[in-house]
């Protein structure tokens, strides 16, 4: 028993062992949720959490933070319920830019060597800002077919369930398995190593922030999938949530650690969290205290598990 | 000319330039008259952003990471825990002081602490706790609105030959801050770990005592601004902090105070908290809507990052 | 079986930093299928010339060949890698967030494509078998969770494997320096075998029996230049050590603040159980000695916890006060003027009343000024408008301007010109008469002259204490090398 628990292995499973535990209270409390219904349900939101997430995660592991996404998933879930659903040539277009904007974002800040808090702090103003320009008053609705693929009803699976396994799988493989995804994290755990066997670092940024772009539209256009509308602060508290879910996940903040599978999980255990403190009848005031609170109960127990990994 | 040129080179001589602009252009569109009032009105509010940005200066003086994201949660804690024990009786005021610090020094701690024990960047501790204290206030406000006592709201908003009260308090504070920064052993401590942490702790520095009572500090001085703040807009709201965090470290940046540590002025605050209000203003009176406000707001707290990282570069 | 040219021909290397000469004109050559072991004393240039050859550092003068091609300017380590030049360097240089594994794609672009992990286990896997037999590494762990000894081995195996691109020289710089016995003993075999294959490998070590197993041909470097190149059988240890050392230089010398008295209690007690125990007495200048990087920073950083009330096996009874070497990153406030620099140890000292003393600070930095001559218009110039001697006074009066008992100094004259160091030598014999407890470490062995007494670090510990007669050239560098082959 005691070898199977190391430091290393309970890290590890920290994440599923938390969401494990986390459904298992919910059953408990409330029977009903454990249905194809009940799950859809449950899960539903936490999709495009679980990109917001991704995306987050792609920030972290070149040892950068991005304050903006919460702001900038806003914006794209506007743009999604406007301009894509209206004219989808320019929504398209406008989502690529969206996208470029973020790579723009990473060269600009390994360029010149710019605190990224700073940064995305700024850029939160503006995204926001260009999301009320487009969609000033709550409104506007979702493009058919995200409509369709976000409330699919597959038999057996509930949707949600399937599209977080194909997410953290395809990022995986991506990242964490594929041969260019070794040299993108190479750079957040040495960098000057990674230069030095010819590798450019400006590319990696680049790449790292444009796929966190990438993963920022997507939760968007998920978030209005489900949603139907959107507003210009729709999805601000995915800026905590994706950090939360990020390190929760068993990411980190410097060292290029991070591990997508463990993002979603973590990301899908904040998001039933909401729920099973409804579900526990807790005062809703405290929804958010209970947030910030699991966030650092997290970091506490990880700090703990690794104290001890460092002691044998 | 040569104190132009040394002026020019002053980073905070951009804030007080912008402000001025701003005042010209407004006044320019709208005459004198709304200008006068305008500038009434940019003491008022900009007195308000000076106070939370005089802590989260201190703050972001200590060094890259170091930004405390719990100001909002902690000015509202304060305004709503002070204003429910008066609930309006002035005879309480006394106390009901006392609560708001006791506050700000509650919340200075904790940031302090988790800091410290969890090893995690500051900016994760204090945005995690915030959420914590945002939770507390929505516990005891209940969403309703308690009024400040009546001597609280006169005095916030207490005029002596135009200028407000409140203001000409906070520039005698300023002005103590100045002295505590740039001649203080604290403040020195605090400038030193800025530009080179492990060269201060060499050089003899207790770089940890000094990190908590900036964050303390910071604490108490939003803390102390809810609670004005909320004399001065009718009661303490659950979203009256929301500007502030980003306007804190707007303020902060644009008044000249580098982003990488080290190099801090109080005279840029108060230039930045004018022009930001009145940037604000003047795009109100172009007839810009809050969508291009945000826009310009944020790319010009990205624009003096990329300009002020040009010089730390070099 | 060498062929007639050199693989790598280097002729009349120069390398200035700043004051400090590194490098002084060096002719270094290597052949096919040989192998150099490069040996020295710190600070005697082998890291510059090795610098120079895998492309890290330009030289200012002289001409490098690899293969007969004249390297240009525009020569890098990329460069260094085409012409089939691998490093190993001191500081590790793997990432430690991804496996063994992964860790040889990021160094072998070639590697890729669907499979690309299998091929990268099985190159990697097949080198460490090679080199290292039964060294217990899965390559699916991720380094981070590996021992040193182990990192440092796949380090090796890395640099030795090959995929694509083409392996003619692998420079070891101090491979075996947390490897123990055995895997070291595996890695000079491995040489050999790489050499008779027709390879060439440089090795520097401080295992001197190493590099007499290992070397066809052994380089000896002192004070930047090459002071004896022969056949590795014309050498033995004795013939090493004395090569190293500086012979002919003022060896009279040593000793010369010997037998100062001790007054009072100790100020500084290490750990009782230690064989050697450090003891600091007032008035006395101690002396750390040994390779750069065994520990003496280390024991300076800890008397300095100490003396500021950290709890541990160490006892200081005084304040103490620290002079960096590594003067960008441990000791300069960018930001401000030289007199601020000096005055931030004596923020306490020179108050008046809440207000710090500035008008005091600048009378008392003038004062330094004329002390230690600091060559500036004004000491209220920022601190990097001196050169960097310069900025190593205003580090040294920063300490000694404090009202600290103990200085702990940390290999303070790195890239210090020889007319500052004996100003701040005299200045340091002033202050030990004053009453002062001083600890230096220094690279330079010359410097361990104006020491009372020395300890010689090695591997963390300390292994001799010298003083009096027995304190001299010879027996540092004999306790600094001494290991397994006595």
């Amino acid at each position: 028993m005691a070898r199977f628990l190391t430091p290393k292995a309970l890290r590890t499973l920290l994440p599923a062992l938390s969401l494990a535990a986390l459904l298992a209270a919910i059953f408990y409390l409330q029977p009903r949720t454990m249905s194809y219904f009940g799950l859809n349900l449950l899960l539903n939101l936490a999709v495009p959490i679980a990109l917001a997430t991704i995306a987050q995660m792609f920030i972290l592991c070149v040892n950068d933070l991005d304050l903006s996404l919460g702001a900038f998933v806003s914006l794209t879930a506007c743009i999604t319920a406007t301009w894509l659903n209206d004219t989808p040539l320019l929504g398209v277009l406008a989502l690529a830019a969206c996208v470029v904007a973020y790579g723009a974002l990473g060269a600009l800040i390994h360029l010149r060597n710019l605190p990224s808090i700073v940064v995305t702090l700024g850029m939160s103003f503006v995204w926001t800002g260009i999301a009320v320009l487009i969609l000033p008053t709550p409104g506007g609705s979702a493009p058919e077919w995200i409509r369709t693929l976000m409330t699919l009803k597959p038999s057996l699976v509930p949707f949600p369930i399937i599209a977080s396994v194909v997410i953290a799988l395809v990022v995986h493989i991506g990242l964490m398995r594929s041969a260019a995804g070794t040299v993108l994290r190479g750079v957040g755990g040495n960098p000057k190593s990674v230069e030095r066997a010819g590798w450019s670092l400006l590319r990696v940024k680049v790449t790292m922030f444009s796929l966190a772009g990438l993963f920022g539209v997507f939760s968007g256009m998920a978030l209005v999938g489900l949603t139907t509308s959107a507003d210009a602060n729709i999805a601000l508290r995915y800026t905590l949530l994706s950090i939360a879910g990020g390190i929760l996940g068993g990411g980190e903040f410097v060292g290029g650690r991070v591990s997508p599978v463990g993002a979603v999980i973590g990301a899908i255990t904040l998001a039933l969290a909401g729920s099973f403190l409804s579900f526990l009848r807790l005062n809703p005031d405290w929804q958010i205290g209970a947030q910030g609170a699991i966030l650092i109960l997290v970091l506490a127990l990880r700090l703990l598990v690794s104290s001890r990994e460092r002691r044998i | 000319m040569t104190w132009v040129s040394q002026l020019v080179q002053k980073p905070w001589v951009w804030a007080w330039f912008g402000a001025v602009s701003m005042w010209v252009i407004i006044t320019g569109v709208s005459g004198f008259g709304a200008g006068g009032q305008v500038m009434s009105a940019a003491a008022s509010f900009g007195t308000f952003f000076v106070i939370v940005a005089i802590g989260q200066m201190f703050v972001i003086t200590l060094g890259p990471g170091n930004v405390d994201l719990s100001i909002p949660a902690c000015m509202t804690l304060s305004a709503t825990l002070a204003m429910k024990f008066m609930n309006g009786d002035p005879g309480l005021l006394v106390p009901g002081f006392l609560i708001s610090l006791g506050v700000g020094l509650a919340i200075g701690t904790t940031n302090f602490l988790l800091i410290l024990f969890l090893r995690i960047p500051p900016i994760i501790a204090t945005l995690s706790a915030s959420f914590l204290y945002q939770s507390t206030a929505i516990w005891s406000n209940r969403g309703l609105r308690v009024k400040p006592p009546e001597v609280l709201g006169d005095f916030a908003v207490a005029k002596v030959a135009g200028v407000p009260i409140l203001t000409l308090v906070v520039l005698v504070v300023t002005v103590g801050m100045a002295f505590l920064l740039h001649r203080t052993r604290f403040g020195l401590s605090v400038l030193a770990v800025g530009q080179n942490e492990k060269a201060a702790k060499l050089a003899g520095i207790r770089v940890e005592r000094v990190r908590f009572l900036t964050y303390l500090m910071c604490a108490v001085f939003a803390s102390v601004c809810g609670f004005f703040l909320a004399g001065f807009s009718g009661g303490a709201a659950l979203n009256m902090g929301e500007q502030y965090l980003l306007m804190s470290i707007a303020v902060v940046v644009i008044g000249g105070t580098s982003v990488a540590g080290g190099y801090a002025n109080l005279t840029g605050l108060w230039g930045a908290s004018l022009f930001m209000f009145l940037l604000v203003s003047m795009l109100n009176t172009l007839g810009l809507s809050a969508g291009y406000r945000l826009i310009v707001t944020g790319a010009i707290i990205v624009a003096v990052i990329v300009v002020s990282g040009r010089k730390l570069a070099r | 079986m060498q062929s007639a040219a050199p693989l790598v021909k280097m002729s009349g290397v120069e390398k200035n930093f700043g004051a400090a000469r590194a490098l002084t004109g060096v002719d270094f050559e290597v052949n096919r299928g040989s192998c150099v072991g490069l040996v020295g004393h710190n600070g005697a240039g082998k890291s510059t010339l090795m610098n120079v050859l895998s492309g890290v550092i330009l030289p200012d003068e002289g001409e490098v060949q690899i293969g007969g091609v004249l390297l240009d300017n525009g020569y890098d380590p990329a460069g260094a890698a085409r012409h089939g030049v691998r490093s190993v360097f001191q500081e590790l240089s793997l990432c430690p967030n991804l496996t063994v594994a992964e860790n040889l794609r990021i160094s072998h672009p070639s590697i890729k494509g669907i499979g690309w992990r299998k091929a990268a286990r099985k190159v990697i896997l097949d080198e460490l078998d090679r080199i290292f037999p039964g060294h217990g590494i899965s390559p699916d762990t991720e380094v981070s969770s590996l021992s040193i000894a182990r990192r440092q081995m796949v380090e090796i195996a890395r640099a030795f494997s090959s995929v694509t691109s083409k392996i003619e020289l692998v420079i070891l710089d101090e491979p075996t320096s947390s490897l123990d016995q055995n895997s070291a003993a595996q890695l000079v075999d491995f040489v050999r075998q790489f050499v008779g294959k027709g390879g060439s490998v440089i090795l520097i070590s401080h295992l001197l029996g190493e590099i007499l197993d290992a070397s066809d041909k052994i380089v000896v470097m002192r004070d930047g230049r090459s002071v004896a190149v022969d056949e590795a059988r014309n050498f033995n240890r004795a013939r090493l050590v004395r090569d190293m050392g500086d012979v002919l230089a003022e060896n009279s010398e040593f000793g010369a603040r010997s037998g100062a008295k001790r007054e009072g209690p100790p100020v500084v007690t290490g750990p009782a159980e230690d064989e050697h125990q450090l003891v600091l007495y007032p008035g006395e200048i101690v002396g750390f000695a040994g390779l750069s990087g065994h520990g003496q920073t280390e024991m300076l950083v800890r008397i300095f916890e100490a003396a500021q009330g950290a709890r541990g096996p160490i006892v200081a009874t005084d304040r103490a006060a620290f002079v960096a070497g590594d003067r960008q990153t441990d000791g300069i406030f960018p930001l401000w003027s030289i007199t601020q620099n000096i005055f931030v140890s004596s923020l306490e000292r020179l108050k008046k009343g809440l207000s710090f003393d500035f008008e005091r600070a600048e009378r008392e930095a003038q004062d330094w000024q004329s002390r230690l001559s600091v060559r500036t218009a004004d000491m209220g110039n920022n601190i990097l408008s001196l050169s960097g001697g310069n900025q190593q006074k205003a580090l040294f009066a920063r300490a000694l301007g404090s009202d600290a008992g103990i200085v702990l100094m940390d290999d303070p004259m790195r890239g210090v010109d020889v007319g500052t160091k004996q100003e701040v030598y005299e200045i340091l014999a002033e202050e030990a008469a004053n009453g002062r407890a001083l600890i230096w470490y220094t690279t330079e062995t010359d410097e361990l002259k104006h020491c009372d007494r020395v300890y010689v670090f090695r591997e963390g510990k300390i292994v001799a204490e010298l003083s009096g007669d027995a304190l001299n050239e010879a027996n540092i560098l004999g306790a600094s090398f001494e290991k397994e082959d006595a």
